[in-house]
């Protein structure tokens, strides 16, 4: 028995080896890093293996379908310390939001205090270099101050492409000293309001600092599951008290980056280095909601012509859902037909998911067969299954309305 | 009756007229939640280490090759609703299939119950 498809990898980020085969084999030769929760994983039994660069947890003992459903029924705990924390500083909130509006398709100058967007690093070609959060804090002391999360993987080759696009006004301050952990699930709200009661008034996408237990901590509403939740940054050894406090509740449980993907999945949310990357841009993704109105007619970020183009016109390709019709999973790879046999695409991510207890499969295809119902067949060990495009999210999103 | 191993961790149980095959239970809890199982055709023959099955489990498809050369006489039509029941009971009601061996002798190749122990002892 042999693994022919490996993808313990399951983050927002991407293993180095989607990118090229070098950096891969550099990352083999030094040590794996550790996040601040490290001994934490080993104490729960985790199964650890290496992700961008990192000894993460792929799964615990309860394995990867029970920790899926535990955060669609109560709530899951996710380290994702590996991924990249910065400050972006500059003179004011607009001189600042400018500098990162030269490299993002996202409005950041009309972003209000303490709210949170989801954008993407572009190069000239409006290529996808990464994706990120950027989150403008809500203390007027922090004006002009940006808070960037952005892939793991990626990390030093972003902050390397940010610092040397900076006006001389604004400058990027690694906060590699903090801890990243989420908290997402039906119950997130409640669980995390029996130590800070102020978070279950915060709307989806808004960001605040709380006190945790007399432990100072920068929350925002969002994740990477479709559930309600939170994503809470703290300096990096208060991470294991945070941990360990939250996990004392009933509803918490512990989980990996195995259920972290196939979470993803099912809530049809991207994963970079599959389903975006270099070649891939935002409208093709299905992120033009990520590209306000004033940055589509103005433009002024990288690549914009081509991607007013795509907007005026539609792109050539989409990304699309996709179900199959047999319990076979279609994984990243597959290439798809349509009904007269002909390639139209290739699957970015897919896989079974615990939900709909079936497969599903994202990727993309020639506009024209975009359609959701369109028959279309993918090549799983040169047999080919029926599948049809479908709709996402999967699962529906569950994010709070205020 | 006794059980042999690969060093890829498919097992095949000897029985009176036939041997079954299927994954052993390391290689179960390596595999985490299995989610499809790919079987051979009934009546197909095979050679030593030809891949005969694939087993998906929510992160992985893995190939599973034939410990020994034959033909499937019989397959285990449950694991089509109940995948799991490779995680639960993999060298019980998980079974793959059944096959008829063509030479027998090719077992003394393969890892008995003790060496087979030892060898996962010693993966760590």
């Amino acid at each position: 028995m042999s693994e022919t498809v490996d993808h313990q990898s399951s983050d927002k980020t991407a293993e180095p080896s989607s990118h090229s085969d070098a950096p891969q084999s550099a990352l083999l030769q030094s040590p794996l890093q550790r996040t601040p929760l490290h001994g934490l994983h080993l104490a729960l039994g985790a199964r650890m293996a290496p992700f961008a660069g990192y000894d993460m947890p792929i799964q615990y003992a309860s394995g990867i379908i029970s920790e899926h459903n535990h955060t669609r029924t109560a709530a899951g705990l996710f380290d994702v310390s590996h991924m990249g924390q910065a400050f972006l500083i500059g003179a004011s909130h607009h001189s600042t939001a400018l500098a990162l509006e030269a490299l993002v398709p996202a409005d950041l100058v009309n972003l209000a205090p303490g709210r949170q967007r989801y954008t993407q690093l572009l190069n000239e070609e409006g290529g996808i270099l990464d994706d990120l959060m950027v989150t403008r804090p809500a203390d007027p002391a922090q004006d002009g101050v940006l808070m960037l999360v952005v892939n793991a993987a990626c990390k030093v080759e972003d902050f390397a492409h940010i610092q040397a696009r900076l006006p001389n006004d604004a400058r990027l301050l690694l906060a590699s000293h903090r801890a990243l952990l989420a908290l997402q699930g039906p119950k997130a709200a409640k669980v995390l309001a029996r130590h800070c009661p102020s978070v279950e008034s915060m709307a989806f996408m808004s960001a605040r600092v709380v006190s945790f237990n007399g432990l100072t901590c920068h929350v925002s509403r969002s994740g990477y599951t479709g559930e309600d939740g939170f994503e809470m940054s703290m300096r990096a050894e208060l991470a294991d008290q945070f941990a360990r406090t939250l996990l004392r509740d009933e509803a918490v449980k512990m989980i990996g980056l195995g259920a972290r993907d196939s979470l993803r999945l099912e809530a049809g949310l991207c994963l970079y280095g599959h389903d975006i990357d270099v070649t891939t841009s935002p409208v093709e993704a299905g992120l033009a909601w990520s590209i306000q109105k004033r940055r589509r007619i103005e433009g002024g970020f990288p690549g914009a012509q081509r991607i007013q183009l795509e907007l005026a016109e539609g792109p050539k390709r989409l990304r699309v859902g996709l179900v199959p019709e047999s319990r076979q999973p279609a994984r990243e790879g597959t290439e798809i037909l349509n009904d007269a046999g002909e390639a139209i695409g290739m699957i970015t991510s897919g896989g079974f998911v615990p939900s709909l207890n079936g497969p599903v499969a994202m990727g993309y295809v020639d506009a024209s067969h975009a359609q959701i119902e369109t028959q279309v067949h993918l090549i799983v060990r040169g047999k080919a299954l029926g599948a049809k495009i479908a709709p996402m999210p999967f699962v529906p999103h569950r994010y709070v309305r205020t | 009756m006794s059980t042999y191993y690969t060093k890829d961790h498919e097992y095949i149980r000897i029985e009176a007229d036939h041997a079954i095959v299927g994954i052993s239970d390391y290689a179960q809890a390596q595999l985490g939640d299995v989610v499809f199982v790919e079987l051979p055709a009934l009546g197909q023959s095979f050679g030593t280490g030809d891949q005969v099955a694939v087993v998906e489990s929510v992160k992985a498809a893995s190939e599973v090759y034939a410990p020994a050369s034959g033909q499937v006489s019989a397959i285990n039509d449950a694991l089509e609703a109940s995948p799991g029941l490779v995680n639960e009971a993999p060298q019980g009601a998980g079974w793959f299939f059944k096959m008829t061996l063509s030479d027998k002798s090719q077992l003394a190749s393969l890892m008995d119950e003790a060496a087979y122990q030892a060898f996962v002892a010693s993966l760590g």
